[in-house]
C-alpha cells in the first residue's frame, strides 16, 4: 500500500494505481474525456491535469501517472482551474454549437464538462474547422467534426474488439478519425457509440428519434445470447428506441454485442398481435376466447399426446408454465433444444460455463470445440481476448470450423476424431493443455448440435478429466450456449434426455403426438408438424405461425417481466420496459389462462405466485444473480462418431432469431458485411 | 576563442575526404579498442566527469542520462542516434554527418558500450538523403574494415549499426515520437513516465541521444574529461557547434567554447550582422523553439544554457538566427507559428487546437487586422498551451511568440493601430 496526500487528506491506495484512480477511489472526481478504465492509457485530452509535490511545477495528466508512495495531490486550485478552462476552450474552438440537434445532447461528456469549465463566450474568432463526414457501417452515425480526438474508439477497436480498421490519419489540427469508408467489422462496433465521449459516433438507427432525457429507462436482460448481457431499454411512447449496456463487472463488463444493441428495431415489424385460428386453409383472426377454447379442446382430446417445443429466447417462468401445461395432460413430450443439441440436460456441471467468465482470464491454454466464440457471444470473446492480450493466455486451440476469433487459434481439425486422439492423452496439444495450470474447454452448439453430439460431449468430458481441467478452485470445462432459454430449460427440467430434440420430431412424423405447442420456436424441421394440431405461441409471424393452427401472440422480451439463466447459471431477472402490441399477452399469462379453460387452473394467479411455487420446486433458483455450480460428474457414455466434419451452423451472425431476422437494421448490417467481405475477397484475387 | 588543436570536429567544412582512410588521419577510430576496453563504468563516470550536455536541445547532462539504463537488463539494449535535425536554423548535424560520418560511427560504438547496448540505430530525417548516402556508405566502410559488427574495432565488443530513414516529420525528432516512428508507428510522442531507459525501443531500455551528442565522446575519451570541462562556464563546459543564419554577412557552422559571448560569435565568425551591429532587430539564439532575444540583451548574452535562461530564452541547438532591421518581426514569429501548427502531431489537446489558433492570430496581426486587446489573448493562448502538453512541441511552439510579445509588443500594436487608421475612411455625409 501507499500512502497519499490528495487535496491534504490522507489516502491509502495500491502500488501501481494511477493518480487519477487515486484520486477517483478517495473520492475526488477528475474530469477527463480520453481515459476510460477498460482502455489503454492515451493521456491526450490533457483535461485531467493534477499537481503533483515533489515534482515538476507544470502540471502532470493524472491518467498516466503512477502513484508514489508520500505524493502531494493537488486537484483543484486556481492554477489548475484555469489550466483545464484552457483545455475546455481549446476542445471547444473547434467544436460546432450543434448541441440542439446533436444526439449526444443531454449525456454528452463535453458538454457536462463545460458547465464546469467553458467559458461563457468564445474568443476564438477564426473560422472553425469542418471536417467531411465519414461513413462507418450502417450502425455508427458520424459527425467528425465534433470529434475531439480522444481516440477512445480507436483504442476500442484495437484493444477490445481486435479489429485494426478505425485508426487516425493526418497530424496536427488536420488529424481525422477514419475507417476509410469501410463498415467497422466488428460484432462489438456498437459500443464506440457509448464510449464516444461526444457526438461524434452516435447511432445511425435511433439517429434523431428522441432526446435522451425523454425516454424512459428499464433495466433488462438481453436474451440475443446466452450471456445475459444486462441491459436498458429505452423506451418512448410504448416503443423501444435503443437498448444500451449496462454495467455488470462479471458478466459483460460495460459492453454489448451489436445484435443485442440494435435489433430492437425487430420488434415492431411482423408482429403478431392478436390471435388467429386457420379456418379453411387460412389464419383467421378471432377473439382470445374463441382460441383458448379451440386449443383447449384439442388439447382435451390430445391428453398424453401433446408435445411442446421451446425457442430460444424463452423466459424461465414461460416455460415452466408450459411444463406445468403438458405435464397435466400426462405427457413428458418436452423440449427446448430446437437446434438439436444433444447433451445430458441433468447434469449441471455438463451444461454450464463452469468457469464463469470473471474467471477466463486466469486461465492459460483453451480448447475450443465446435464454437465460435466471437459469434456466439461476442462480450465472452472480448474477454478471452483481454486474456490473450494481458492475462495468461497463451494456447488456443480449436476443433471445428476455423475463424478468426482476433488472437491466434490453432486450428487443431474439423473432424470430431481429432477428439478421440486427444481424449486418448497421446499428443502435444494434450500435453499442453494438461501441463497448463488453468487449462479450460469451450464446447458450443456447432459441435452439439450434431447426430453425435452427445458423443462429442462425452469426449469433452473425458479430455476435461484427463487434461485435469476439473481441480480444486479450479472448473475449466464449459458449455457455451447460443440461447438465452437454454440453461433456463434444463434447470426446470423442460429439456429431457441425452438425445434432445430428436426423438420429439420422431414421435411428430411417425403420428404419436396430436397436439403440438411451439412456443417462440422458428428454427426446427417444421415438416415434423406436418400430423400434429399446431398451437404457435409466439411473437412474430415468421415461419411456424405460418403454418400454425392456431397462434396465440406472445410478449417479447421488453415486453415483460422475466428470469433468464445465463450459460454460467446466472439467475437474472428483466423487467417489461414496454406493453406487448394489440392483444398479445406474456406467454405464461396465455398458458395460464388455457390451463384454466382446460378445467386445471395452478395454484398460482400472477407472476409472483408463478415465482414462489418455481422456486419452491427448484430452490437454486430463488438466488438471483450468482452462478449456479455443481460437482464433477463424468459426461455420458462414449458412442461412434461421425466421419463428417464439424461445420458452422450459422451463416449469418446478425440474423439469428425471429426478432433480428424481422430488423432492418440487422438487414443492413448483414449486407454491410457480405459486402466487406466480397470486397476482400475481390482485393485477395 | 577555440584554438584549432582544441577542435573536435575537424573536417566540418569537408576540406579533406570523408571516406575511412581519411578520417583515420583526423585520428578517428584510433585504438578505439583501447577506449572500449576502459569499460562501462569508467566511460560512464569520464563523461560525467565531462560536464557533457545533450547537444539536442534539452541540454540533460549525458553521463547522468546513461546512468539510468539498468545495468543488466534480461531485454535487449538500444542506443538510438537522433538524426532528426528538424529544428528550424539548425544545420550542425547535417554537416557532421556529410563531412565527418566516422566520427560519429565510433561515437556509437563507445556510447553503445556505456550503457551496455549492442544495437544501436540512426534515425536520420528524410530529407537528408545524399547525407544518408554518405553514412550508408561510411557503415559499410566500418563493417568491411571490422570497425563494426562481431568484435568491433577488436575490441571483443559485438555492436551492429543500422540506419533508418525517416519520412520528414519534425515531431519525430522527439525521443519517444522518433522510437514509435522507429517502430512503424505514427510518429506521436510517447506518455512519460516511462522514460526510454526503462521501456522504449520495442519496450526495451534505450538511450536517445543527439548526434553532436554522441560524435563528441570518443575525443573526450581520448583527452579526458579535464580537457572537455575546462572550456566553458559551471554546467556549461565543452565546445559546441553553433549554426549561424539568417542577416549576417558570411552564415556559417562553427564549433566554438561554450559560454562564448553572443555578439563575438556572430562578429568573429559569420562575419557580423548585415549593415553592422547597430542594424541588427533581434537574435534567436537557439532555433526557432525559444523566444528571441533584442539587440540590447544581444550586447551581453553568453551561448551557453544558464545566461540565456538567465534572459528567458534557451541555447536550444546552438542554432543562431540573426534578424536585421529590414526583418517583419512579426511576419516571421507567424511564420514559425505556421511551422509549429504545421508539424504537431495533432495527439493532445492545446498543442492540436493552439498551434492554429495562435497562427491565425499572428496571420492577422503581421497585417494588423487585429485588435490591441488580442494581443494578450494571444499570450494568454499561448500560456494555456505552454507545459499542458504530452511533449515539448507545445512549448516550443508557444515560447518564439511569447518571446515576441515580450520584446516587440509596441510594433504589433503600432502595425494594428496603422490598419485602423487606414481603414477609418471618410464617410460622406448625407
Amino acid at each position: 500500500m501507499v500512502k497519499v496526500l490528495i487535496d491534504g487528506r490522507e489516502h491509502e491506495c495500491e502500488e501501481g494505481m494511477t493518480v487519477l484512480q487515486a484520486c477517483e477511489q478517495a473520492g475526488v472526481e477528475i474530469p477527463r474525456f480520453c481515459y476510460h478504465d477498460r482502455l489503454s492509457i492515451a493521456g491526450n485530452c490533457r483535461m485531467c491535469l493534477v499537481k503533483i509535490s515533489p515534482g515538476p511545477p507544470k502540471p502532470q495528466a493524472s491518467c498516466a501517472l503512477p502513484i508514489g508512495e508520500g505524493m502531494k495531490i493537488t486537484t483543484d486550485s486556481p492554477s489548475l482551474r484555469s489550466a483545464r478552462k484552457g483545455v475546455m476552450e481549446f476542445l471547444l474552438i473547434n467544436h460546432p454549437l450543434d448541441c440542439p440537434i446533436c444526439d449526444q445532447g443531454g449525456e454528452c461528456d463535453l458538454q457536462d464538462q463545460a458547465l464546469a469549465y467553458g467559458f461563457d463566450r468564445s474568443r476564438f474568432a477564426e473560422n472553425k474547422r469542418a471536417t467531411g463526414e465519414k461513413f462507418m457501417g450502417p450502425l455508427v452515425k458520424t459527425v467528425m467534426t465534433r470529434c475531439i480526438h480522444c481516440t477512445r474508439c480507436v483504442r476500442f477497436a484495437n484493444e477490445v474488439a481486435g479489429v485494426d480498421t478505425i485508426g487516425m490519419l493526418g497530424r496536427g489540427e488536420d488529424v481525422e478519425i477514419t475507417t476509410l469508408e469501410q463498415t467497422l467489422d466488428s460484432e462489438l462496433s456498437g459500443n464506440v457509440i457509448d464510449l464516444c465521449p461526444v457526438g461524434a459516433l452516435t447511432a445511425k438507427p435511433s439517429a434523431f428519434r428522441a432526446r435522451s432525457w425523454e425516454v424512459e429507462k428499464t433495466d433488462s436482460i438481453d436474451v440475443m445470447d446466452a450471456i445475459g448481457s444486462n441491459i436498458r431499454i429505452d423506451s418512448k411512447q410504448g416503443r423501444v428506441l435503443r437498448i444500451l449496456p449496462r454495467l455488470h463487472e462479471e458478466v459483460n463488463e460495460e459492453w454489448i454485442s451489436d445484435k443485442a444493441r440494435f435489433s430492437c428495431d425487430g420488434l415492431t415489424r411482423q408482429r403478431l398481435d392478436q390471435p388467429y385460428i386457420r379456418k379453411e386453409g387460412k389464419l383467421v383472426p378471432v377473439p382470445w376466447q374463441e382460441a383458448l377454447t379451440l386449443v383447449a379442446t384439442k388439447t382435451k382430446q390430445a391428453r398424453a399426446r401433446c408435445a411442446a417445443i421451446a425457442g430460444n429466447q424463452c423466459d424461465v417462468e414461460s416455460l415452466y408454465a408450459l411444463k406445468k401445461l403438458l405435464e397435466g395432460q400426462g405427457s413428458q413430450m418436452f423440449d427446448a433444444r430446437q437446434g438439436g443439441a444433444q447433451f445430458d440436460p441433468a447434469l449441471r456441471n455438463g451444461y454450464l460455463f463452469n468457469t464463469t467468465f470473471a474467471r477466463v482470464a486466469e486461465s492459460d491454454a483453451l480448447l475450443i470445440v465446435g464454437a465460435n466464440p466471437r459469434e456466439d457471444a461476442p462480450t465472452l470473446n472480448a474477454r478471452l481476448r483481454q486474456a490473450w492480450l494481458h492475462g495468461s493466455l497463451k494456447h488456443v486451440f480449436g476443433i471445428g470450423a476455423s475463424c478468426d476469433l482476433t488472437y491466434p487459434c490453432i486450428w487443431l481439425d474439423d473432424k470430431p476424431q481429432r477428439l478421440v486422439k486427444l481424449a486418448g492423452g497421446k499428443d502435444g496439444v494434450f500435453e499442453t493443455l494438461s501441463q497448463a495450470k488453468r487449462p479450460m474447454l469451450i464446447v458450443g452448439y456447432d459441435a452439439l448440435e450434431r447426430n453425435d453430439g452427445k458423443e462429442i460431449w462425452h469426449l469433452c468430458g473425458v479430455i476435461a478429466e484427463k487434461a485435469s481441467m476439473v481441480q480444486e478452485g479450479w472448473n475449466g470445462f464449459n458449455m457455451l450456449h447460443r440461447n438465452a432459454s437454454s440453461v433456463g430449460a434444463c434447470e426446470i427440467g423442460f429439456n429431457r434426455g441425452l438425445e434432445g430434440i430428436q426423438p420429439l420430431l420422431v414421435a411428430m412424423v411417425q403420428g404419436d403426438v396430436d397436439v403440438a405447442f411451439v412456443m417462440e420456436a422458428d428454427d426446427f424441421d417444421l415438416e415434423s408438424l406436418k400430423r400434429c394440431f399446431t398451437v404457435y405461441i409466439g411473437h412474430h409471424g415468421e415461419r411456424t405461425a405460418a403454418q400454425a393452427d392456431v397462434i396465440l401472440p406472445s410478449a417479447a422480451y421488453t415486453e415483460k417481466d422475466g428470469t433468464w439463466i445465463n450459460t454460467e447459471g446466472r439467475v437474472q431477472q428483466g423487467f417489461a420496459a414496454v406493453s406487448p402490441p394489440g392483444a398479445a399477452q406474456a406467454a405464461w399469462r396465455i398458458l395460464r389462462a388455457l390451463a384454466e379453460e382446460l378445467g386445471e387452473p395452478p395454484a398460482w394467479n400472477d407472476l409472483q405466485g408463478l415465482r414462489t411455487s418455481l422456486v419452491q420446486e427448484h430452490p437454486d433458483l430463488g438466488t438471483l444473480d450468482r452462478p449456479l455450480s455443481a460437482a464433477w460428474q463424468s459426461l455420458g457414455k462414449a458412442g461412434v462418431l461421425r466421419e463428417d466434419a464439424i461445420v458452422a451452423k450459422r451463416d449469418n451472425y446478425y440474423m439469428t432469431c425471429p426478432i433480428s431476422r424481422a430488423s432492418e437494421t440487422m438487414s443492413a448490417c448483414t449486407r454491410a458485411r457480405r459486402a466487406l467481405r466480397s470486397s476482400a475477397m475481390t482485393h485477395a484475387a | 576563442m577555440l584554438k584549432d588543436k582544441d577542435r573536435i570536429f575537424t573536417n566540418l567544412y569537408g576540406q579533406a575526404g570523408v571516406d575511412l582512410p581519411s578520417s583515420k588521419k583526423r585520428g578517428i577510430w584510433d585504438r578505439t579498442a583501447v577506449l572500449v576496453k576502459k569499460g562501462r563504468a569508467k566511460i560512464v563516470e569520464e563523461v560525467k566527469a565531462s560536464g557533457l550536455r545533450g547537444r539536442g536541445g534539452a541540454g540533460f547532462p549525458t553521463g547522468l542520462k546513461w546512468s539510468f539504463m539498468p545495468e543488466h537488463s534480461p531485454l535487449p539494449v538500444y542506443l538510438v542516434v537522433n538524426a532528426d535535425e528538424s529544428e528550424p536554423g539548425t544545420c550542425k548535424d547535417r554537416d557532421m554527418i556529410r563531412f565527418d560520418p566516422h566520427r560519429l560511427l565510433e561515437g556509437c560504438l563507445l556510447s553503445g558500450v556505456a550503457i551496455g547496448a549492442h544495437h544501436a540505430y540512426i534515425y536520420i530525417r528524410g530529407e537528408f538523403v545524399r547525407e544518408a548516402e554518405v553514412l550508408e556508405h561510411a557503415i559499410e566502410e566500418a563493417y568491411k574494415a571490422g570497425l563494426l559488427g562481431k568484435n568491433a574495432a577488436k575490441s571483443g565488443y559485438d555492436f551492429d549499426l543500422y540506419l533508418h530513414r525517416g519520412a520528414g516529420a519534425y515531431i519525430c525528432g522527439e525521443e519517444t515520437a522518433l522510437l514509435e516512428s522507429l517502430e512503424g508507428k505514427k510518429g506521436q510522442p510517447r506518455l512519460k513516465p516511462p522514460f526510454p531507459a526503462a521501456c522504449g525501443l520495442y519496450g526495451c531500455p534505450t538511450t536517445v541521444n543527439n548526434v553532436e551528442t554522441i560524435a563528441v565522446v570518443p575525443t573526450i575519451l581520448r583527452r579526458g574529461a579535464a580537457w572537455f570541462s575546462s572550456f566553458g562556464r559551471e554546467n556549461n563546459h565543452g565546445t559546441k557547434v553553433f549554426s549561424i543564419s539568417g542577416h549576417v554577412n558570411s552564415p556559417c557552422n562553427v564549433e566554438e567554447v561554450m559560454s562564448i559571448p553572443l555578439k563575438d560569435l556572430i562578429e568573429k565568425h559569420a562575419g557580423g550582422v548585415r549593415g553592422g551591429w547597430q542594424n541588427l532587430l533581434a537574435v534567436i539564439p537557439g532555433g526557432s523553439s525559444v523566444p528571441l532575444l533584442p539587440r540590447t540583451l544581444c550586447e551581453t548574452a553568453l551561448m551557453d544554457y544558464s545566461s540565456l535562461q538567465e534572459l528567458n530564452s534557451g541555447l536550444g541547438t546552438g542554432a543562431v538566427i540573426v534578424m536585421d532591421r529590414s526583418t517583419d518581426i512579426v511576419r516571421a514569429i507567424a511564420r514559425i507559428a505556421h511551422f509549429y501548427k504545421h508539424e504537431s502531431c495533432g495527439q493532445c489537446t492545446p498543442c492540436r487546437e493552439g498551434t492554429g489558433w495562435m497562427w491565425r492570430v499572428l496571420e492577422r496581426m503581421a497585417e494588423g487586422r487585429a485588435e490591441v486587446a488580442e494581443i494578450e489573448l494571444l499570450l494568454q493562448v499561448s500560456k494555456q498551451v505552454e507545459g499542458h502538453t504530452i511533449c515539448a512541441l507545445g512549448d516550443a511552439a508557444a515560447w518564439p511568440i511569447q518571446g515576441l510579445i515580450r520584446h516587440f509588443r509596441s510594433n504589433i500594436v503600432k502595425r494594428i493601430e496603422a490598419r485602423q487608421l487606414a481603414e477609418r475612411q471618410p464617410v460622406a455625409a448625407q
